[in-house]
């Protein structure tokens, strides 16, 4: 909300404190001040002139030369808007002025004549296009022939104010109106508060013999009370009235919107004021509309309606929609003479409705939806016949039409200064707090520091202890809080083992050459089915879906962390950052319901992308380009560090993996992942070079590590004896069942197995292919005689020549 | 043969001095000092001698030798010396050249920050909680007393999935699920960390997936002050021991009364300038004393207990700390933005 200091100033005296402390003394109170804007700074010799004559300038048609009193002298000044004419009062500023923006008016010549000032538009003087009355939008703005001569039009025009814009917290719909706001810094400057008086003269004819009203449904809408004014002149509303509703951020229309929308921002009231001749009955009925109606509001829209809008009607059709907006059949128009002036409570929730379905968010819906102070309604609606009355020439009927089934509940809330105090960690005495309750302007009484509070209906958000609290506190000041640490128990607190293996990955994963990445859990839908771990996709998932998307770029709930990872290296790739290893720490969601009715299983994944060089060290001639062995080791490493056994790699094929350059990750025999090469058709259309990924069951991973206890076992305190052992074989056949043989073989001493050396090419026979082993033995009790060697040496070459019909090489 | 010794022994050091290498000095070791050389032979002819010249000359003879034998070593010293100083000199390297490639990862800024934040909260006694991401409407709105249709739901516009599910749009869901498992028995000390997500159009200073870290702590006769006073720690910790904490009173519908916090300007120092909008402050966190709705809604007397709750957004730390600009920058993963966070 824009609120006008010098608005602000008729209720709360302001004379003691800048515009800057009142807004951070405003802001410490909990209502934030975002700007503090000043009007016309810098504006002078700006003042009221009367043109005398207005002539064409004889040597342009698009000029005239005015003859401009300007109270203490006479100005000849050229002015080129279109509207200009004898007998107005306009806006002269005089040589020597400054207009906002830094421009200063000189005496000139134009055209040959003489021109001592400038007669100025509204634009010019600074106010925004959108606030200016239609018929000064393209031209001069013209002052009521009452003003007088000589006057500084900078304060007729309200161009010396200064305007805080609040944003206002939804609990505190008292603030939304400039009567709100009067109480709230009356209470934080701890000021006298001085609110308008409401007195009008009636005649004699009653309300209620021109209008009935009926509420259909009282719960949607409690009170509806219907002024008459007759005799209404619409004409424009009083300059002031002009100048606060552009400072609150309104255009000025003719005097009887203005009143209404004056009103609304003075009490926080909505108003709507119908043309009660075009109203087309003598009864308002207020109901719900019915699903397919239709009304045509006040901008021309046709809208359709439901049973959940609540509808102002003549008995038969739409003449507002409820708390929204007013329908164009009963709007007020310049020959409009009754005027029947709506002052009612809707219910927050049908208002929020009606102005979400229609799109129609304005000053009236959001304070409606906030709730208003129900014991003001019918105030409000009698101060806009009071502006009526000395604004329009209205005159104001006896009564009021109105429907009340409203039941204003008294909020109390009780309690003692010493729970007061040990809630805040304060020690405020029983008297500052009731000083505070005074400068709040709550009701109240205290007996021996026990307080009840009737708190006043305008601030509805005040219900129990805690609401209590925090005005004392708010008002007593923030600042003032002391500074405590708890005193409770005491417990040690930390990481549970789960969460600090989590960390160790991070690290792990860092420290063997990777960047963290954060990618999105939402992603398109086609992303859903991409490299999905086989684990997963026997699950049969169905991929998680928002009701309402933002974009179909982030749709789906992942299924796999690697597509967004990838989109990111695609990204980098296509930044010219060749070299990229990122991997990320995230979850998955695992839904297997057709339509969910459940949580998905949020499944905690490890995925990593790499691609370009590893190791780059270029004038000692050693580059490496990243390959399956390099991230391979990157898993086995991860493995080691979880202190997982049993590990193994299966020879994989999944869609958009290469088919020879693919494996599972197995731990205990189970499936917990895969890694491998991105299909060279994929990598094409993804824009990737070839890059490696795999993806890993963090949980199931965890779930093992944290079985292992960790223990230890002795250092050995007798030698051990490598061998070295070559091999020829088929080359189809896999490393590890080779090795698997071997393992079985060198039992009991073998202690360890190494490839050392692969080879195929010349000297060896085509489908062939050289493999070499180190193999290490070990017997922990006793140093090995070189017979025992020699005897598991042999069982070894034996098993491997019969199992793979290899051949030893010598 | 006396003149002959120091001849012997005149010629045998003039060579010594002129010897190149070890070689040399090996021949020279033999040819004097050896069975057949030269002082050998003066001993042989001893017998001639007068009985009484002869332990003269043969003492002379031992002493040459053993000039000989130390000027030998001592040239040999050298000569080790020499060489070994020409083989360090031969492996001198450039120096300035670059070192060997180690392979460089590190963290994301955002969980940089989280695990910073994690355990300062856990100096303090503090437990990390962590919940689901997809929610139920009941933890991420209504036990934290957002009833449905109460108007602060529209200050986060969410992403539901079905009328009962949603993308969390806090991590607050995770504060009422613990004090839930705690049936009523505090304390409850927690933080917890993750991702949450709104329905925003991603922009410089949106995004609809954000990080949050949220603090919970409930016991008996926790005070307003005692929030005061941890917040006042953190900032301390995370922002630097010369800034200032302003609280400002605020609403959350979870907290009564509730709170925002500023830290005082890095820029200007309270001066005000144009990256606190003039005011000297700059907004970090919301918290609050936890609202008795939320407490009884989780089992919790509210008679008995108190407690307070703060939240973040690491995203808008990480901003404010580094003068990033754009909050897209922490999911799109260049490797340029990711790699200037990896110190310590």
């Amino acid at each position: 909300m824009l609120l006008s200091l010098n608005w602000l100033k008729q209720y709360v005296d302001l004379d003691d404190i800048s515009p800057d402390d009142l807004a951070e003394k405003i802001t410490k109170g909990g209502i934030e001040v975002d700007g503090v804007e000043t009007f016309g700074e810098g504006l002078k010799n700006i003042v009221v002139g009367y043109v005398k004559s207005c002539e064409q300038h004889s040597n342009a048609d698009k000029l005239n030369v005015c003859q401009v009193d300007v109270g203490d002298e006479e100005l000849q000044i050229i002015c080129g808007a279109p509207n200009v004419a004898t007998g107005q009062k306009v806006v002269v500023a005089k040589p020597g002025a400054r207009l906002p923006g830094g421009m200063k008016i000189k005496k000139t010549k134009l055209r040959g004549e003489v021109s001592n000032g400038m007669i100025c538009s509204l634009q010019e003087l600074g106010i925004d296009q959108k606030f200016i009355q239609k018929e000064f939008e393209d031209g001069i703005f013209v002052f009521p022939e009452d003003t007088e001569v000589g006057s500084n039009a900078v304060d007729l025009l309200n161009l010396n104010d200064t305007i805080l814009d609040l944003d206002i917290t939804p609990n505190r719909a008292d603030s939304f109106s400039m009567m709100g706001m009067a109480y709230e810094v009356a209470a934080i400057l701890d000021k006298d508060l001085h609110l308008p008086e409401v007195e009008v003269n009636r005649i004699d004819e009653k309300a209620e013999d021109y209008v009935k009203v009926r509420v259909e449904d009282a719960d949607l809408n409690p009170y509806y009370g219907a002024y008459i004014v007759k005799n209404i002149k619409i004409g424009p509303s009083p300059l002031w009235m002009q100048n606060r509703l552009i400072a609150a951020g309104i255009r000025p229309i003719n005097n009887v919107v203005d009143i209404t929308n004056y009103v609304l921002m003075e009490y926080g009231q909505p108003l709507h004021a119908f043309d009660f001749n075009r109203f087309g009955s003598n009864e308002v009925v207020v109901r719900r509309a019915r699903n397919g109606e239709t009304m045509t509001t006040l901008d021309g829209e046709e809208r359709n309606l439901q049973k959940d809008h609540l509808l102002i009607t003549n008995g038969k059709e739409g003449m507002a929609l409820a708390g929204v907006m007013g329908g164009v059949d009963s709007e007020v128009k310049d020959d409009t003479s009754t005027i029947l002036v709506e002052a009612a409570y809707f219910n927050p929730l049908t208002v929020r409705k009606a102005a979400k379905d229609h799109g129609l968010r304005s000053e009236s819906s959001i304070r409606f939806e906030r709730g208003v102070d129900p014991n003001r309604v019918k105030e409000a609606g009698l101060r806009a016949c009071q502006l009526m009355q000395k604004y329009a020439g209205g005159e104001v009927l006896e009564g009021i039409a109105e429907f009340d089934e409203q039941a204003v509940e008294q909020s109390i809330v009780e309690f003692d200064a010493k729970t007061i105090n040990r809630r805040l960690g304060t020690a405020i005495s029983v008297e500052e707090m009731k000083n505070i309750l005074h400068r709040l302007r709550f009701s109240f009484e205290e007996a021996d520091a026990h307080f009840t509070v009737y708190a006043p209906s305008r601030r509805g958000d005040i219900q129990i202890v805690e609401d209590m609290l925090e005005e004392i506190a708010r008002i007593y000041g923030y600042d003032q809080l002391p500074y405590t640490l708890p005193e409770g128990t005491s417990n040690a607190g930390g990481l549970t083992t789960k969460q600090k293996l989590k960390r160790s990955i991070h690290r792990y994963m860092q420290s063997a050459g990777l960047n963290e990445a954060m990618t999105y859990s939402l992603t398109k839908e086609e992303n859903t089915a991409k490299f999905m771990d086989q684990y997963i996709r026997a699950l049969q998932p169905k991929a998680v879906k928002l009701a309402m998307p933002m974009s179909e770029a982030h749709s789906h709930l992942r299924l796999s962390i690697l597509p967004e990872l990838l989109s990111s290296v695609q990204y980098n790739l296509a930044r010219r950052q060749q070299n990229v290893a990122l991997y990320e720490l995230g979850s998955i969601y695992v839904n297997k319901e057709e339509n969910i009715s459940k949580q998905p299983d949020e499944q905690l994944r490890l995925s990593a992308a790499i691609t370009g060089i590893w190791v780059n060290q270029q004038w000692q001639k050693e580059v490496k380009t990243v390959d399956f062995y390099v991230l391979k080791g990157v898993v086995e490493g991860l493995l080691d560090l979880l202190d997982i056994q049993h590990a193994s790699f299966e020879s994989l094929k999944m869609e958009q993996m290469h088919p020879g350059r693919t494996a599972a990750i197995l731990v205990q025999d189970e499936h917990v992942g895969f890694i491998g090469q991105i299909h060279p058709a994929v990598q094409k259309d993804m824009d990737l070079t070839d890059t490696y990924v795999f993806d890993l069951d963090v949980d199931r991973l965890l779930e093992v590590a944290m079985e292992n206890e960790g223990s230890y076992e002795p250092i050995p305190r007798y030698p051990s004896v490598s061998q070295d052992l070559a091999f020829v074989v088929d080359e189809e056949i896999p490393a590890k069942r080779i090795m698997d043989v071997i393992s079985d073989a060198g039992k009991p001493y073998l202690k360890d197995i190494q490839v050392f050396d692969i080879y195929q090419g010349e000297h060896m026979d085509a489908g062939k292919k050289s493999i070499a082993f180190s193999v290490r033995f070990q017997d922990p009790e006793a140093t090995l005689k070189d017979e025992q060697v020699e005897e598991a040496r042999k069982q070894i070459v034996n098993t491997v020549e019969d199992s793979f019909h290899a051949v030893l090489r010598g | 043969m006396r003149e002959r010794l120091e001849e012997l022994k005149q010629e045998a050091l003039s060579k010594i001095v002129e010897a190149k290498d070890t070689k040399q000095l090996q021949e020279i070791r033999v040819s004097y000092l050896g069975k057949k050389g030269p002082i050998t032979e003066v001993l042989r002819g001893m017998g001639k001698l007068p009985k009484e010249e002869r332990p003269v000359i043969g003492q002379l003879a031992n002493e040459v030798r053993e000039v000989i034998s130390k000027e030998l070593d001592a040239k040999q010293e050298q000569l080790d010396q020499e060489a070994l100083e020409a083989k360090l000199a031969e492996e001198s390297i450039d120096v300035t050249l670059p070192g060997y490639q180690q392979p460089s990862g590190g963290p994301h800024l955002l969980t940089k920050l989280i695990e910073d934040i994690e355990d300062l909260f856990i100096g303090m006694g503090f437990e990390v909680a962590e919940g689901p991401e997809v929610e139920q409407d009941y933890y991420n709105f209504e036990a934290l007393n957002l009833p449905k249709g109460h108007p602060a739901r529209d200050m986060q516009d969410s992403f539901y999935i079905t009328e009962e599910l949603l993308m969390r749009t806090h991590t607050s869901p995770v504060q009422a699920r613990t004090m839930e498992k705690h049936k009523g028995k505090g304390p409850v000390k927690i933080i917890c960390p993750g991702k949450v997500y709104r329905r925003d159009t991603d922009d410089a200073t949106h995004s609809h997936q954000f990080t949050q870290i949220e603090g919970l702590y409930v016991d008996e006769n926790v005070r307003m002050s005692d929030l005061k006073g941890v917040l006042n720690s953190f900032a301390k910790q995370i922002f630097g021991q010369n800034r200032e904490i302003r609280l400002r009173p605020s609403f959350f519908p979870f907290t009564e009364p509730s709170v925002e916090m500023d830290i005082s300007c890095k820029m200007c120092h309270g001066e005000g300038c144009s990256v606190c909008k003039h005011s000297g402050w700059i907004e970090i966190l919301g918290a609050g004393m936890v609202h008795p709705n939320v407490l009884r809604m989780a089992g919790f007397d509210s008679e008995i207990y108190s407690g307070f709750a703060f939240g973040m957004g690491p995203e808008r730390i990480a901003m404010l700390k580094y003068g990033i600009e754009d909050i897209r920058h922490f999911y799109t993963n260049d490797v340029r933005f990711l790699k200037q966070f990896h110190h310590a």
